[in-house]
């Protein structure tokens, strides 16, 4: 099998910082602030390096949409095992915007350019959570879809896949090419050697713009206003159990 | 449970700003080396040390390495993380890209060292030491032997150690009595017989092999220094086809019971207590104290690192508990607050804090000048850095090492009566950190060195240049307004390393002893001024990044205030350390005297 793997990541602040809100309360702050591959597209890149270890696939594409800066995951990735980078570059203000329908267009054209056996995505990025871009990419490309992997196999030209949802696990077969988002229990991401990351300087990374792809990258949502969430108030203590059963039945939204 | 978070940040800015990366970057061999991919070591680094070793350095202070039958075995899992560093490639960093390694300068090991120091020293120590081996092969071993040997210590397959020191060769290796004798069964081999003690790593459980480098005289060697050899020894004889074979006659007959550094084994060597331990020798006979010394510089470069190492993570853990303890009321606050904000609790965090940036731009600027000295194109560049760096190194090594001890102790301090209960975890780093003045050459070794080889022998030439680059920085200090009084302290403070430095070329060759009294007083004062013109300069470079509205504002006004602190509250100890040197003659009969 030629499989060649996609892999959409993104760089978000890290997930050791505490987050800030700007001041004029219009977005997080990001300004010195330090950025990482999202912790979910390391577990993708993983799986991807892992399958082409494997012999399943032969080459391993990661792809990120943002700021020149961005691609400093791209080296990150590349470390990690991944052959080549693409950064379709955005200016500040458009990544301040850039939403997951648009993001998922971009990849809808990659796609179309790099014909990839299969995508693997983080199923969320940390920082706002969205949860959405690998499912609209399949909408988009008319592919099976199958997120939250906490186990991927790959065999007779389809994706068995386990996946965790709140009653316990579901096994899915998808017909290749497929989008696979993952779970944080998938894998566990290597560190990367020292001799990989010197390597990851010479891998190819290409650069790509919004424009050249066709895809218009204007956001459908407006961000009204960014707050940090309400700091939680004291409690109270109650006299005993009897006075607790009774808060818990008869007092609003306590549950 | 301690949380260590690699000061990333900081290392970056001194690279960049102080150390010079861009003229490290620009020397041959080192194209390589540009800011992205320095910053994407510094993370990797970073991950694994956090992640994996800081974890494991508590546990390896309660849990120490044990020895039963000759065996030795590490702390809970340095085994494993072992096993990680070596597959990451770590080992190999700055070595030779022919025998597997990555040829990367000592700008990027240096920074990278400090990290795996603070994660945890006891483990830092056997890659270390194995570097050291390397490095002693790479420059005298045979095409052969570097062959043989090599390949499998820079992938960390297996590992390195130093026999040098033995019952009654510390300080003096001269007095080194194992012996070497030709084996004469028609190969090239030697047997080697005698006791080393204290060999850091000199058995453990992680690696198939250990390669031992010992020190010892031949049958018709000259008495003295001039006399002793260096052979490789492994723990397991290679087979032809380079694998290890049969067991050599050099054994662990027990470790140390160590006031710090738990985890790290310190071995008592014995070589050849039945048959000989096979050896062969490294580079001529007779010059093994010389190939020890052409990489003495590394070692003791790598202990001051220790000490910035010990000294970042008592200061974290410290700052850390200072901003979660509750106690007492604060002279002009409501309430009650953290010790943090008691005046003498921020004069404590803000000594370890400043001097602590200091210790590490010096052995950041040292390492650049070990590069500088090593891959200059030009010869007389070469010589110019090997001089700067000579001079650098006693103060490196002895400065950050006793500022190491000093930090440790306010660390305990501001913990009060938790930092002396072991379960806290800070009085590991007093512990711990109380070797770095002692191994590689003591304090007053490193003093002796500075005063009488590397100041009074040229004339204080080597110093003098280094002086004149601290007065300008001084003077460029006074012509920014925003740091004028700094630059007026750094003026004052290289005032009196200045005329410290007359005084010892003056004095030094007539009056060699009471010179020689106020030695560790110039060392101090020397490594005091040093970190001064670093923070200065830092300084410069951080005001100049606000100006131009390039960068992390609150970090560069940070670095400012970090600068202020130890111009105002350390630097003026120059002057007392200035008055004891020169009181060296009184002093010296006072002390005969008394101790007659």
């Amino acid at each position: 099998m030629s499989m060649k793997i996609l892999v959409p990541i993104k760089r978000v602040v890290d997930y050791n910082v505490k987050i800030r809100v700007k001041a004029d309360n219009s977005a997080v702050e990001l300004d010195n602030v330090k950025m990482s591959m999202n912790p979910f597209d390391e577990i993708a890149v993983e799986e991807a390096v892992r399958l082409k270890e494997a012999g399943v696939a032969v080459e391993v594409v990661v792809v990120t949409c943002g700021i020149a800066a961005a691609q400093d995951i791209l080296r990150s990735a590349l470390a990690l095992g991944a052959d080549r980078a693409i950064l379709v570059e955005v200016d500040v203000a458009q990544s301040e915007t850039l939403q997951p329908l648009a993001v998922a267009k971009l990849l809808k054209a990659l796609v179309g350019q790099e014909q990839p056996g299969l995508v693997i995505c983080g199923k969320q990025a940390i920082d706002d959570d969205a949860n959405q871009t690998g499912q609209m990419l399949a909408a988009l490309q008319g592919w099976p879809q199958a997120t939250f992997a906490s186990k991927v196999v790959i065999a007779d030209g389809k994706a068995t896949v386990t996946r965790e949802v709140d009653g316990g696990l579901e096994t899915l077969a998808v017909t290749l090419p497929a989008v696979i988002s993952t779970d944080l229990r998938l894998n566990e991401p290597r560190y990367a050697t020292l001799p990989n990351i010197m390597k990851a300087k010479k891998k190819p990374l290409n650069i790509l713009t919004a424009a050249s792809l066709g895809v218009d990258v204007a956001p459908r949502l407006i961000t009204r206003s960014v707050n940090e969430p309400p700091k939680r108030t004291a409690g109270i203590r109650v006299g005993d159990v009897a006075q607790l059963v009774d808060k818990l039945k008869n007092e609003p939204k306590i549950i | 449970m301690t949380v260590y978070v690699a000061p990333v940040k900081d290392l970056m800015f001194v690279l960049e700003e102080v150390a010079g990366l861009d003229e490290v970057a620009a020397l041959p061999g080192c194209e390589e080396v540009g800011i992205e991919l320095v910053s994407a070591v510094l993370e990797e680094a970073s991950r694994l040390a956090e992640e994996v070793i800081a974890p494991l350095n508590k546990i390896s202070d309660q849990q120490g390495a044990t020895c039963a039958n000759y065996e030795v075995k590490t702390s809970p899992g340095f085994k494993d993380a072992y096993k990680q560093f070596a597959d990451g490639g770590w080992i190999g960093l700055t070595c030779d890209p022919e025998f597997g390694g990555q040829g990367l300068p000592h700008l990027l090991s240096i920074p990278v060292g400090e990290i795996w120091n603070s994660a945890c020293t006891a483990f830092a120590l056997c890659p270390m030491l194995t570097s050291g081996a390397i490095e002693a092969l790479s420059h005298h071993a045979s095409d052969d032997l570097k062959a043989r040997y090599l390949p499998k210590m820079i992938s960390g397959e297996w590992t390195g150690t130093m026999n040098l020191t033995e019952p009654n060769a510390g300080s003096d290796l001269a007095a080194v009595r194992t012996r070497a004798v030709p084996a004469n069964d028609g190969s090239n081999a030697y047997l080697i017989s005698g006791t080393k003690i204290f060999i850091t790593y000199g058995e453990h459980d992680y690696t198939d092999n250990i390669i031992h480098l010992v020190l010892a005289r031949l049958p018709d060697a000259p008495a003295g220094v001039k006399g002793i050899s260096l052979f490789v020894v492994p723990k397991f004889l290679l087979n032809s086809d380079g694998s290890a074979g049969a067991r050599n006659d050099a054994k662990c007959v027990s470790i140390e019971h160590k006031m710090g550094i738990h985890g790290s084994p310190t071995a008592v060597m014995a070589f050849g207590e039945e048959t000989g331990a096979v050896g062969h020798l490294v580079g001529e006979a007779n010059r093994g104290l010389e190939y020890m010394f052409t990489m003495m510089n590394n070692a003791r470069l790598s202990v001051g690192l220790e000490g910035v190492g010990i000294a970042e993570r008592a200061y974290q853990q410290t700052l850390s508990y200072a901003m979660e303890r509750i106690q007492g009321r604060v002279a002009g606050r409501e309430g009650t607050l953290p010790i943090a904000y008691h005046p003498d609790v921020r004069r404590m965090l803000m000594s370890m804090r400043s001097q602590t940036e200091a210790m590490r731009a010096l052995v950041l600027v040292a390492a650049a000048s070990l590069d500088k000295a090593a891959r200059c194109a030009d010869a007389g560049e070469r010589k110019r850095h090997q001089a700067r760096i000579d001079l650098l190194i006693p103060v490196a090594k002895g400065w950050c090492s006793e500022q190491a001890n000093e930090i440790a102790y306010t660390a305990v301090q501001v913990h009060g009566g938790m930092g002396y209960i072991e379960e806290t975890g800070v009085a590991q780093y007093q512990r711990d950190a109380r070797i770095t003045t002692i191994y590689e050459g003591t304090t007053g070794i490193q003093a002796n060195d500075l005063m009488g080889r590397k100041v009074a022998r040229d004339g204080g030439a080597a110093a003098n240049a280094l002086i004149l680059e601290m007065v300008a920085t001084a003077v460029q200090a006074q012509g920014v307004t925003e740091l004028t009084s700094m630059g007026d302290g750094l003026a004052g403070g290289v005032a009196d390393l200045k005329a410290a430095t007359d005084w010892i070329v003056e004095n030094y060759v007539s009056n060699t002893a009471s010179t020689l009294l106020g030695s560790v007083h110039y060392l101090k004062l020397f490594g005091t001024v040093a970190g001064a013109w670093l923070l200065v300069r830092s300084s410069i470079a951080a005001q100049a990044r606000l100006v131009a509205g390039n960068g992390d504002a609150a970090f560069c006004r940070q670095k400012i205030g970090t600068t202020r602190f130890y111009i105002d509250q350390v630097l003026p100890l120059t002057a007392s350390l200035l008055l004891m040197l020169k009181r060296g003659t009184s002093s010296l009969d006072a002390a005969d005297l008394a101790l007659s």
